[in-house]
């Protein structure tokens, strides 16, 4: 599904982002871990599309197609979803009427007839339910004073009303109590299918207790320096990435 | 540097030719009040850029152009006139052509009780005690030239008085057109004079449109005088051609615990100069005044706003947002007086401009002026661009690139928009905004 080949990209002259290597099949979950300031956000930042990170080097295969040639907006609509580390505020725009308008513009772009208000009402109650959110949540503005975990659901639930093909979870566990922990891994386990893949970002293993991965990556310096399957996450938590950076 | 003399010459003229027509009708005390309009505006002449209040508006556009004084006008036809009016306006809807009263285009349902609502005209004629103690009292006629000059040319005009306790429930539209022609550039004088009365309530929205193409200026004055307890809510919308020249002054007096609001929306004209004034002359009294532009080619927009505490426990609130792309230039320059009286005075000032282009160019000045000392006044400025993290974050869901700005773009109006009170003027912004919006499309 994705295939990330040698690719480098910083910002402003700065590297970050310095020979990844990564291929993501339909059915896999992927978990990528490093520390602060390794380039996960880059990664994923890239991978959606941000133009404020150049690309340098290197080639990023989606679906057979080349991603970096595509706009933001038309990876999402081909089936990519990321969820920022930390979600934009937005006042002024009613989060229920743009995810609306972003739902049926992707399906518009797979061909498929735009939801009438009724039937999207319907679509996210059930999100809604699944995600154990509060229902006021959805009509307000983007983000707009919402705590830290009301914006992580919110994107989770952005992901479930969205149905990606690939999505991207940058940080979705960092600052969450267990209660909101365990319903965004929900979220995120509904969506699990031998059609769809994941990227999940984290500092900490505990989440990958309810996100099983199939395999657990360690990003440093803008390297993949390890890979190994989930027991890897559980050495990382051990003893921290001191033994890696050494190694490599 | 503009000759005073050579520039104002043409409008003593024309005093001079209207004055030996109007006859011996009008009452005297008009008369006076219109000479020493007059003399005011040859003695203050058009303002200069070296004058302080005006230094980033030129009016010598206006200045250099030799305006006729708009005569009576043809009678657009309903097709034009439809254009202005909204489709479905619950009230009284009253038209000025050239700022004289169409009795035959108004439409004035069976009025509330004791309201008057029609010519400024008739009413000094018919009724000169309730105009009178009022008329010009309340703008700056000694030291605005244009109020000046407005004054010097008062022929008619909107009359709207509510007595003691009148509550009118539907709003009132006041439709003033100026007649425009290419080859002759005219002027007009609107005047409009509200008068609510201890405990009265209205919504009046003005709207100023010009009837056709061509340079046409048009010098507006309204007072509006909120007795105690009154409640008004007050719309003024510019909707004039890019050729027009809009200069206006809405100057609110409010006694105690009179609440007024102001909305001032501005999206035609070439050069507008807007003065909103109140005076907050009783305890008690809360003013809201606020204001949205969008402007686009090379509009001049200037928003001069003068909010006076003059006694204790009043409280004002202003919001001005705008919306400039092209090589547009916004001015907004909001005076704040707290005399010494007045205690306990709660101001709030916010000017927001949201700059969609690189050329165009907003000068935002607040000015307090406190000579009490517990009172809270806050006042805050900024200028931006859309928000290229919003931007992206809406993209990455799927919305393109122009949808996302648009969004963007309506959510920076939504608070004052949604603010509006009056249906069919919420939705003809809206239109405004999206056609707008559509039009940048097509630049791009
Ligand atoms: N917009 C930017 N401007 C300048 N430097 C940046 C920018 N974004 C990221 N960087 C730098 O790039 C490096 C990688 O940042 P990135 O956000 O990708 O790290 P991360 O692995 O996501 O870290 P964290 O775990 O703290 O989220 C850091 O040194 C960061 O300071
Ligand atoms: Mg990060």
């Amino acid at each position: 599904m994705l295939e990330i080949k040698n690719l480098h990209a910083g910002i402003g002259g700065k590297k970050i982002l310095q020979g990844i290597d990564l291929k993501v099949n339909a059915g896999e979950v992927h978990a990528i871990m490093g520390p602060n300031g390794s380039g996960k956000s880059t990664l994923s930042q890239v991978l959606a599309g941000r133009e404020t990170y150049v690309v340098t080097e290197g080639q990023v295969l989606y679906q057979g197609g080349d991603l970096l040639e595509m706009a933001p907006e038309e990876r999402a609509r081909e089936g990519i979803f990321m969820a920022f580390q930390y979600p934009v505020e937005i006042p002024g725009v009613n989060n229920t009427y743009f995810l609306k308008a972003a739902l049926n513009a992707i399906r518009k772009h797979r061909g498929e007839p735009e939801l009438d208000a009724m039937d999207f009402l319907k679509l996210v109650r059930s999100k809604v339910k699944l995600m154990e959110m509060d229902e006021g949540l959805i009509n307000r503005s983007v983000n707009e004073g919402f705590s830290g975990g009301e914006k992580k659901r919110n994107e989770i639930f952005h992901m479930a009303v969205l149905d990606p093909r690939l999505a991207i979870l940058d940080e979705t566990d960092s600052g969450l109590d267990i209660d909101a922990l365990k319903s965004v891994a929900k979220g995120v386990n509904a969506l699990r299918s031998p059609q769809r893949a994941m990227i999940v970002i984290t500092h900490y293993q505990r989440l990958l207790n309810y996100i099983v991965p199939d395999f657990v990556h360690v990003l440093s310096g803008g390297k993949i320096v390890k890979s190994g399957g989930k027991e890897l996450a559980l050495d990382l938590e051990a003893k921290g990435y001191g033994w890696l950076e050494e190694a490599v | 540097m503009i000759d005073t003399i050579q520039e104002t010459e043409n409008y003593a003229a024309s005093y001079a030719a209207l004055e030996g027509k109007r006859g011996s009708q009008d009452p005297a005390w008009l008369k006076q009040v219109r000479r020493s309009a007059l003399d005011s505006f040859l003695r203050l002449g058009f303002p200069s850029t070296h004058d302080e209040e005006w230094r980033f508006t030129s009016v010598a556009p206006i200045a250099r152009v030799p305006f006729q004084l708009a005569a009576n006008a043809k009678a657009p036809d309903s097709a034009t006139l439809a254009q202005w009016t909204f489709g479905s306006w619950p009230g009284i809807q009253l038209v000025f052509i050239n700022g004289v009263f169409s009795r035959e285009l108004s439409w004035n349902p069976a009025a509330s009780t004791g309201l008057s609502a029609g010519s400024l005209a008739e009413a000094w004629a018919t009724n000169p005690s309730s105009v009178q103690p009022h008329l010009a009292r309340y703008a700056r006629v000694s030291t605005e030239p244009f109020a000046a000059l407005n004054t010097a040319f008062l022929s008619d005009g909107a009359f709207v008085r509510l007595p003691r306790g009148c509550v009118v429930d539907e709003p009132i539209h006041l439709i003033f057109l100026t007649s425009a022609e290419a080859a002759r550039p005219q002027v007009c004088h609107p005047r409009v004079l509200v008068v609510a009365e201890a405990n009265a309530q209205v919504r009046i929205l003005e709207s100023y449109a010009s009837l056709g193409p061509g340079v046409c200026l048009t010098n507006a004055v309204t007072e509006l005088v909120a007795e105690e307890n009154a409640f008004v809510d007050h719309y003024k919308l510019q909707r004039e051609s890019l050729e027009a020249f809009h200069v206006g002054t809405v100057q609110l007096h409010m006694g105690r615990s009179a609440n007024v609001s102001t909305q001032t929306i501005s999206l035609g004209g070439s050069l507008v100069r807007n003065h909103v004034n109140a005076v907050l002359d009783g305890e008690g009294g809360e003013a809201t005044l606020n204001g949205f532009y969008l402007v686009n080619g090379r509009q001049h927009i200037d928003n001069h706003t003068c909010i006076d505490h003059a006694k204790p426990h009043c409280s004002s609130h202003e919001l001005y947002k705008g919306i400039l792309d092209g090589k547009a230039h916004g001015v907004f320059n909001g005076r704040i007086i707290v005399r010494p009286d007045a205690q306990k005075t709660d101001s709030k000032q916010t000017n927001k401009n949201l700059i969609l282009s690189e050329e165009a160019l907003v000068n935002t000045n607040p000015q307090l002026e406190i000579y009490a000392d517990d009172v809270k006044c806050t006042h805050g400025a900024t200028i931006g661009q859309l928000d290229a993290d919003s931007i992206f974050y809406l993209r990455s869901r799927g919305i393109d690139l122009d949808s996302a700005r648009h969004l963007l773009t309506y959510a920076f109006a939504g608070d004052f928009i949604h603010r509006l009170k009056i249906d069919p003027l919420r939705a003809a912004l809206e239109a405004s905004l999206f056609a707008r919006l559509a039009e940048g499309r097509e630049d791009v």
